[in-house]
């Protein structure tokens, strides 16, 4: 494995350097249909699960096939994707902002004939290459993080998380046949890459053990004042304790005020909260981003905890299959889960769901929490 | 024969979802057999050792990615995410597995020619496997090795014309909706606007200055595709000030049952006939629309631009002409102190080149949190800390009852002194002459 330069010279790094160009102009990449219909379109239909058609102004039509897929892609699937592209569609792909792979063509034959072919795509493991559908009131492709495969501070995995539900819930990717979309979300900590806070159904990673402190470390390897201040609750202190004889400085913590956000962990490598036990899943739901209707609204805590169960969740599963289901039978035509829960009152949402309503589900983190408390006597039994 | 046995991985085989242990498992074994005779520049089993590592963290239950590493390219703060796993010794071809966040084209638009430079680029001089796209939007190349960061900064600059993202405390890629290329709802270019926006702000994007991240994302309507409401600092949603444009004849069309309700996108469940008065009339959220001799008539005065009717009727209800943009700020998700939303700065502004409007407005508010914020502040603790008041006249509007739900629920205001008339400056002596102690 000989090491080839690009022409890049460590001892001139400044030699013929190229910076700040940001990306490449959009425009170098539009179908030649969509450079020359852009600002002109007139609408939109749904011919079929997967496949959308779009009119201009002019008359012109763009039929764009839908595929979901894995966020985390190779080259070689990456490549199958231009080879695709190149056969049916001039070369030109997109990506939708929820990893689903885009593929334009110009009369509804061929994206049929493209529909098929790409559902014809298996690996040999099994599974679908790109299952067409995520259009309209169904479930589409789940927006997640890294996980296992790559974060320093994840509570679970997200890739594998994210292939479970969407086995579990592929029924309503291929057709569309609920009240309104249902906008799945994963995130394996707090920290939230993926921003799930606003989905219909969240997948969360939670820690629930307070951190280990590596007094041996604590000091050399991070600014304890920084660590402190990075706790939300107050719970880390500065201290000294002994260490293999010596006094070392390191931190204390409370740990009954420890809400396991592992804040601390990002500013402080000597803190670690991963634990086989204590790490698991929250799901939260009836949230959405939309304005149609009703305003955007923040997903709440439905299930406090489930635990970690690789390779296949089978309670993670489960507890999306009771969310959906209820959903599917009970909402009504465009209403979004968490419109249809405020509908028919939290307490129906626990019922129709079979899900369990726990103490830890009323919230008692600062103002907020009160805003979510019952201040009147309405209320269903 | 693969290198590490994963039965618990190889799970996740089975299902319809595409199996991303499939395709990693099928990439090592093409790297193995390296029928193109590719130099790799790093270790020919980087995918073996990620799904051994993997399979580890699925039998123990916790991660095996060590914290951080300070790596990049020269010149930029961001960019680069450095990534070692804790177990080298058994791992070696992870042992060094940093991420490299390339800047996407805004919208997502690609020419096979493009992506197969990236592909051989990347196969080369990296695991061969990538995220499309990541969380904020970026291309994610997944796992190379320090000597390579350079290499690859140079060829994406100097032979694809691509720079690198953002990350750390610095503006973070900006992502938009496809917009107007191809969506009727789309109010201004958000393509555009992106891309012009990501530009401008290169140094801030690559040199991190800010007290912490700073997300831009831009919504060509209130859709909202792109998510910007919840998870960006600032938010750019595309609106209009006038009527919505109506055609009566595909109202008929729609209500005689001739086109499809929303586009077709109920298709996969029998809800009955289309019942304008069920389905739009009584949805409206203001209660403006209703029918007259077979018309549809809207108040467009009371409408607060829900998107619902023209959702439910492409073909017949169209957006305003007079468009532009709302921006909100502040949005996040809950670290720390619980999630925000954004909140409305600016009700309308137009969208024309060269931007300057917007320009200030991004610049007041960057002022404004670059003087004020804490370290790791993001901009919606900022205004919860301060006030929304503060950051309206941080660029210099007026407040207007559009900044609110309601009025605040207290009478606790902050006077300011020169509000107050005499100012605050009194004498005890003059007061306990009309007072007795």
């Amino acid at each position: 494995m000989a090491f080839i330069s690009t022409g890049y010279d460590p001892s001139k790094p400044m030699e013929g350097r190229i910076t700040d160009i940001g990306p490449r102009h959009f425009e170098e990449f539009y179908p030649p249909v969509i450079k020359k219909n852009k600002g002109q379109w007139a609408y939109h239909e749904i011919c079929e699960a997967g496949i959308l058609m779009h009119k201009a102004k002019g008359g012109d039509e763009v039929y764009t096939v839908r595929c979901g897929g894995a966020r985390l892609i190779s080259v070689t699937l990456l490549r199958e994707v231009c080879d695709i592209a190149d056969k049916y569609c001039g070369g030109y792909v997109r990506w939708t902002t929820r990893n689903n792979v885009e593929f334009m063509v110009d009369t509804l034959a061929k994206a049929k004939e493209l529909k098929a072919d790409l559902n014809s795509r298996k690996f040999a493991g099994g599974s679908f290459k790109f299952p067409v559908g995520g259009t309209g009131a169904g479930i589409t492709n789940i927006v997640h993080t890294q996980g296992w495969v790559h974060c320093h501070t994840p509570a679970t995995d997200a890739s594998g998380t994210v292939k479970v539900a969407m086995d579990e819930l592929f029924e309503h990717f291929t057709k569309m046949d609920l009240p309104a979309p249902v906008r799945v979300s994963m995130a394996c900590c707090l920290n939230m890459c993926g921003a799930v806070h606003c989905s219909d159904i969240a997948i969360l990673g939670y820690h629930r053990k307070p951190p280990i402190i590596d007094n041996k470390v604590l000091d050399n390897i991070c600014e304890i004042p920084l660590a402190v201040a990075a706790c939300p609750t107050g719970a880390i202190r500065p201290t000294k304790t002994e260490h293999e004889g010596k006094t070392v400085n390191t931190v204390a913590i409370k740990q009954d005020r420890c809400m396991f956000c592992g804040n601390c962990y990002t500013m402080c490598p000597a803190l670690p909260l991963s634990d086989k036990e204590g790490d698991g899943l929250v799901i939260m739901a009836g949230g959405k981003i939309s304005n149609r209707i009703s305003r955007p609204k923040f997903s709440k805590v439905v299930v406090a905890f489930i635990p970690n169960e690789p390779p296949r969740w089978p309670t993670l599963a489960k507890v999306l299959r009771q969310i959906v289901t209820a959903y599917a039978a009970e909402a009504n035509k465009y209403e979004r889960l968490g419109d249809w829960a405020e509908r028919i009152g939290w307490e129906r949402f626990f019922e129709k769901t079979g899900l369990e309503f726990t103490s830890h589900l009323i919230d008692d983190f600062r103002d907020p929490a009160y805003y979510t408390w019952r201040q009147t006597t309405q209320f269903k039994w | 024969m693969a290198k590490h046995a994963t039965p618990l991985l190889d799970q996740l085989q089975s299902g319809p979802w595409p199996s991303f242990v499939s395709d990693i498992k099928e990439e090592a074994e093409r790297r193995h057999k390296n029928e193109k005779n590719v130099e790799y520049q790093v270790p020919v089993d980087v995918c073996d050792d990620l799904l051994g590592i993997l399979e580890l963290s699925y039998k123990d239950g916790t991660t095996h990615w060590k914290h951080g590493g300070i790596v990049g390219v020269f010149g930029y703060g961001g960019g680069v995410i450095g990534r070692y796993c804790d177990q080298p010794q058994m791992f070696p071809g992870v042992a060094h597995f940093h991420t490299v966040r390339v800047a996407q084209p805004s919208g997502m638009y690609y020419t096979s020619e493009y992506l197969r430079q990236l592909c051989d680029l990347w196969e080369m001089r990296g695991s061969g496997l990538t995220n499309m796209h990541g969380a904020t939007g970026d291309i994610v190349l997944l796992g190379t090795t320090t000597p390579q960061l350079e290499e690859i900064f140079y060829e994406l600059t100097h032979n694809m014309n691509t720079d690198l993202g953002g990350s750390g405390s610095n503006l973070r890629t900006p992502a938009a909706c496809l917009g107007e290329s191809r969506c009727e709802w789309a109010c201004y270019d958000a393509q555009e606007l992106c891309h012009q926006m990501t530009n401008e702000y290169q140094d801030e994007l690559h040199r991190p200055a800010f007290p912490y991240k700073f997300k831009f994302k831009f919504d060509g309507c209130p859709n909202g595709c792109v998510a910007s409401i919840a998870r960006s600092d600032m938010s750019f949603i595309g609106t209009w000030r006038d009527e919505i444009r109506i055609d009566q004849e595909a109202v008929a069309a729609y209500v005689g049952g001739e086109i499809q309700p929303n586009g077709g996108a109920h298709a996969g469940k029998d809800w009955g006939a289309f019942d304008i008065e069920k389905e739009v009339i009584d949805l409206c959220p203001t209660e403006c629309m209703w029918m007259e001799d077979g018309k549809l008539k809207i108040n467009d005065r009371e409408c607060t631009r829900c998107m619902h009717c023209l959702n439910v009727m492409p073909r017949a209800l169209r957006i305003g002409n007079d468009r532009g943009l709302s921006i909100l700020v502040g949005a996040k998700a809950p670290i720390l102190d619980g999630a925000q939303m954004g909140s409305l700065l600016v009700p309308f502004i137009k969208v024309e080149e060269p931007y300057d409007e917007i320009k200030e407005i991004i610049e007041g508010i960057w002022e404004w949190w670059m003087e004020e914020g804490k370290n790791r502040e993001r901009l919606g603790e900022l205004i919860k800390r301060q006030g929304l008041a503060k950051a309206i006249a941080a660029v210099g509007l007026t407040p207007v009852p559009q900044h609110v739900m309601e009025p605040r629920h207290n009478p606790y205001i902050f006077w300011k002194e020169e509000d107050v008339e005499g100012g605050w400056d009194r004498d005890i002596a003059d007061y306990r002459k009309h007072h007795q102690r």
